[in-house]
């Protein structure tokens, strides 16, 4: 047998199961790779060290009785915005440095109960908000690929923790592109599911009309069996679907027919780095000529990328993604006020004004601040209609391109970010260049569909290039299949 | 007081906002239940927990529903939920779930009952639901503490149209709706426990020598008894005169638009209150959590057919078919139930005034004593037709039945069952009557000479011979069954 951390989720599961392995012994295996890693990874903020090996244990007894789940004894890590009933929820940020959550996210939950053992909580941009997991108040979480590098974010933790086997797979969190473009930078697949697909209970919130719950794993079959578990409608969130969850992986091996792939043109302007753009039509050639697929071009001129007077790029779809998130984040992050949980100002003797200001001023970082006020003043009376509701109207129009491009093709094949993994600090002091990290990926969200980052091949760096396939509403089982079909035919030596 | 040739007109709306009497809260299934411990209904969502995530109370939904159709609305057939922004410890979210452009009620209206006996229609401009908040505790002079027992309770807010103009058509719109609310069994719109809030705003249009002044108006938030809203708007109408008298020209809307006044409950009147010096911004937008309501035709008619004869339809068919008094009908009306036991023994047979005069005399005053709607002192509507159905059949007389009627409250026997027991039974036997007319007569000979003599004695030993015999059967006897022996006995 390989070296068990070299297992994907799948192939450990079946291994647990067979009775090949066990779930402490894989347990045991992956805590000490974060023990001799972590260090300088920094991927996690949170290890369960002990209650890990515990339910290893209980795993391995449940596999003895027959009774195993879908992930029995597998190993995962979840983003520290999915709280659960122990340890800390902290979202990165000091405002919840030492937040208990009394009761866990439903897909953590449904992880658990599928026989999942969590290893730890990863690292994040403080509440999702950021593209590098440089806004964290435990520090920086590095590229395994090139330490030096991020390892892009909100979701870097987990997709660091992937990438360098510190756990089989793990859950992130994509609200713009946060399980997509970390995983293009980290060299792994990143699954968001249509919006509602998944529960958001227990997710702390940022955008609630854009945030998803989804797989960070190794390969696209692990997405399709994280996926498979979490999915479904929850009562606890009425934003839930109520439509059947197929079965993702019966299928996964089998191509698709007649599959027609669509190249938004929109998405390969010179925004794009030149040889992320040669990677992606090179994929395209793949599903053309080895694959039997169709290539047809189609537009999705709401998300468009311009270059504005300044030759500063500028997308309809970025401004109306950022209003929305904005809006939303800047009520949901109203409630970090000290009063009845979280941080609250060590100063004494002030009115609930002061004590609200103090707290919250010392409480969040600057990008949250900055998010906070923006969000704030764009849902102002007198400003309201000129922001917020202007970018309702876009995020129609945003939505009615993908319905209008489905109408030619099965999936978008398209670009995931418009670089490869860019240096610590490189972005950190200019907010709008690191806005632009998600252009790609933001309309995604916007329309509600589902997106998933696969690996596409190496830049001249040998930093991992990724890109993206969409599809309509609940295209999952089909979305996954395309992926397999290129992630399979890549891997084969032409 | 108002100078005769200034002619004042108040223009008053009514915001009323009523918590509903359902099990759960609007957006958690915590108990929606007063006078707990505090903070033993709460859940993370309660506590604006990060993660946490609301889910709508149909029943409340319902609930508002059958309000807004009593109250003659338009429900609409799309709604939807906004967040209201604002910071304060009570609301740990920091915004409230409501419902701004899209409230589920439109456009309705409530009659009121106005002394003379008419009524007026007040136009009801929306109804809309939205969560209460909770409640700070300021017993404690070192800090302020947190009930959040009250926190996602479900409540109505129904918000008139500026068409009251005097007291007391403002406490006639107050009290039917408190009325309608119990009726509806919506909500038990109990004073003391704040299930039912009032915001007037009220100013005054004045014509004087020519020309059409309109003051500030004035908004009162916060009031929770009728005595409240009562002084409230009675004195506001005579500060708002007196202070436009004393500038008339600067005491307008024009200068002034809108002002906020507090009640001061020890003074009995309003108070000067310091303005917030920014105008509050609540930054209303849709709320992501929740999906938008869709009402259809089949769930609205089902809420429709469950509301029935509504209280003012109820007193003018008792005027009407019952020939009862305004005062009557009303009395009968207070609440849905007690009507309901009336009609239940009327079609058992039993006579209107008979039924009513028996729910009005010891009915309302057991009622009284116990704090309770009449039909709730446990006297059945089956019990209450065959005492009526006794009495008009000089079975028993109005003083036993009476005692009958107590007896019935802690009883499931039958009125006749307990007259038995307790010989109160009318004594119909003449041979009976006449041997007791004989034993009174026999032992008062004095009475009798006095009746016999005539004169200004005659009438008052009459009666007393009337009473001794009344007294030997207990009051079982009809009196005019008495008099009549007696006079034969005497040989008139
Ligand atoms: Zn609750």
């Amino acid at each position: 047998m390989a070296d068990i951390l070299d297992l994907s989720a799948l192939e450990l599961r079946d291994a647990i199961a067979a009775g090949e392995t066990s779930s402490v012994e894989a347990t045991e295996a992956y805590l000490d790779e974060i023990e001799s890693t972590d260090g300088r990874l920094g991927a996690f903020n949170e290890v369960y060290a002990e209650r890990a090996s515990e339910r290893a244990r209980s795993a391995d007894s449940k596999r003895a009785d027959g009774s195993a789940g879908e992930l029995c004894g597998v190993p995962v890590a979840v983003k520290d915005v999915l709280c659960t009933p122990y340890g800390h929820t902290t979202c990165s940020s000091k405002i919840l440095a030492n937040f208990r959550a009394p009761y866990p996210a439903t897909t953590v939950a449904k992880l658990e109960d599928a026989g999942a053992v969590i290893l730890g909580k990863t690292n994040c941009d403080e509440f999702a908000m950021g593209s590098s997991t440089e806004n964290s108040t435990r520090g920086p979480t590095r590229n395994p690929r090139d330490l030096d590098r991020v390892p892009g974010g909100s979701s870097g933790g987990s997709a660091a923790a992937v990438a360098a086997c510190q756990c089989a797979a793990a859950l992130g969190s994509d609200t713009g592109g946060s399980i997509r473009q970390p995983a293009a930078f980290c060299g792994i697949v990143g699954f968001k599911p249509t919006y509602g697909r998944v529960s958001r209970y227990g997710l702390v919130a940022y955008g609630s009309s854009l945030d998803a719950v989804g797989p960070m794993t190794r390969n696209v079959s692990d997405a399709a069996l994280l996926t498979q578990v979490i999915a479904g409608k929850d009562p606890k969130d009425s934003t839930s679907l109520d439509e059947p969850v197929p079965d993702y992986l019966a299928n996964i091996e089998t191509p698709v027919e007649s599959l027609r792939i669509g190249l938004p043109g929109e998405f390969f302007s010179d925004a794009l780095d030149p040889e992320i753009a040669a990677t992606i039509r090179k994929a395209a050639d793949l599903y053309k000529k080895s694959l039997g697929a169709k290539i047809v071009d189609v537009s999705l001129p709401h998300s468009r990328i311009d270059r504005d007077g300044n030759g500063d790029l500028s997308s309809y779809a970025v401004a109306c993604y950022y209003i929305v998130a904005m809006s939303e984040a800047s009520s949901n992050l109203a409630r970090y006020d000290g009063a009845h949980y979280g941080h609250r100002t060590p100063e004494s003797g002030l009115d609930i004004v002061e004590m609200y200001s103090k707290t919250r001023a010392e409480g969040f970082g600057e990008e949250v601040k900055r998010r906070i006020m923006l969000g704030t003043y764009t849902l102002s009376a007198g400003y309201y209609d000129a922001y917020y509701n202007k970018a309702m109207k876009v995020r129609r129009l945003i939505k009615n391109d993908f319905d209008k491009a489905f109408e030619a093709c099965d999936v978008l094949l398209c670009p995931v970010a418009p670089t490869t993994a860019f240096a610590i600090g490189e972005k950190s002091g200019d907010p709008l260049t690191m806005y632009l990290a998600d252009i790609y990926t933001i309309s995604v969200n916007l329309a509600g569909l589902p997106g998933i980052a696969i690996p596409a091949g190496l830049s001249k760096n040998a930093l991992p290039i990724g890109m993206q396939l969409i599809g309509p509403l609940l295209s999952e089982e089909k979305l996954l299949r395309v992926a397999r079909m290129f992630e399979k035919a890549s891997a084969c030596p032409s | 007081m108002i100078d005769t040739k200034d002619s004042v007109l108040p223009v008053i709306g009514l915001e009323i906002h009523v918590e509903l009497a359902t099990e759960t809260k609007m957006f958690c299934r915590c108990r929606n239940r007063f006078g707990d411990q505090p903070n033993t209904n709460v859940c993370p969502l309660c506590i604006g927990m990060p993660g946490s995530l609301p889910v709508m109370n149909r029943k409340a939904v319902e609930y508002a529903m059958k309000v807004g159709l009593a109250l003659n609305c338009t429900v609409a057939e799309f709604t939807k939920w906004d967040r209201k922004s604002y910071y304060y410890p009570d609301l740990p979210k920091n915004y409230q779930i409501s419902q701004y452009d899209l409230p589920l009620c439109e456009h309705g209206f409530l009659d009121i009952p106005l002394k003379d006996g008419s009524t007026k229609k007040i136009r009801v401009l929306r109804a809309h639901l939205e969560e209460d908040a909770g409640k700070n505790v300021h017993d404690n002079p070192s800090h302020t503490a947190v009930d959040l027992n009250r926190a996602g309770v479900p409540l109505l807010e129904i918000v008139s149209e500026p068409d009251m103009h005097s007291v007391e058509e403002v406490m006639g719109y107050a009290r039917s709706m408190h009325r309608l609310v119990r009726w509806l069994g919506v909500s038990e719109a109990n004073m003391q426990m704040g299930h039912m809030r009032f915001e007037p705003n009220i100013n005054l249009h004045i014509s004087s020598s020519s020309r059409t002044c309109k003051t500030p108006i004035v908004e009162v938030k916060n009031l929770n008894s009728f005595r409240a809203l009562e002084r409230t708007v009675a004195y506001e109408i005579e500060r708002q005169y007196s202070q436009w008298r004393a500038d008339p020209d600067g005491y307008s809307i024009d200068k002034l638009g809108k002002q906020n006044r507090g009640y001061d409950d020890d003074l009995g009147r309003t108070v000067f209150q310091r303005e917030k010096e920014e105008a509050h911004d609540y930054r209303y937008f849709p709320e992501p959590d929740l999906a938008a309501v869709t009402v259809s035709q089949e769930w609205r008619d089902g809420i429709s057919s469950q509301i029935g004869e509504l209280p003012l339809a109820r007193r003018a068919r008792y005027m009407k078919d019952y020939a009862l008094s305004f005062k009557e009908a009303d009395a009968l009306t207070l609440d849905c139930p007690t009507g309901e036991m009336l009609d239940a023994a009327v079609a058992a047979g039993a006579k209107a005034r008979r039924c009513a005069n028996l729910l009005l005399g010891r009915g309302s005053a057991i009622a009284n004593e116990r704090r309770c709607a009449i039909a709730e002192i446990g006297v059945t509507a089956g019990q209450l037709a065959e005492l009526a159905k006794m009495l008009d059949d000089g079975q028993i007389n109005a003083t036993a039945a009476a005692k009958v009627f107590d007896e019935l409250t802690d009883s499931d026997d039958s009125p006749r069952a307990i007259a038995e027991a307790h010989c109160l039974l009318a004594v119909t036997d003449t041979g009976q009557i006449v041997a007791w007319v004989d034993e009174a007569v026999a032992a008062n000979p004095r009475a009798v000479q006095d009746v016999k003599a005539g004169g200004k004695k005659q009438a008052r030993a009459f009666g007393f011979l009337t009473g001794q015999v009344m007294q030997k059967s207990r009051g079982a006897a009809k009196p005019e069954e008495v008099q009549r022996l007696l006079r034969q006995k005497l040989g008139d």
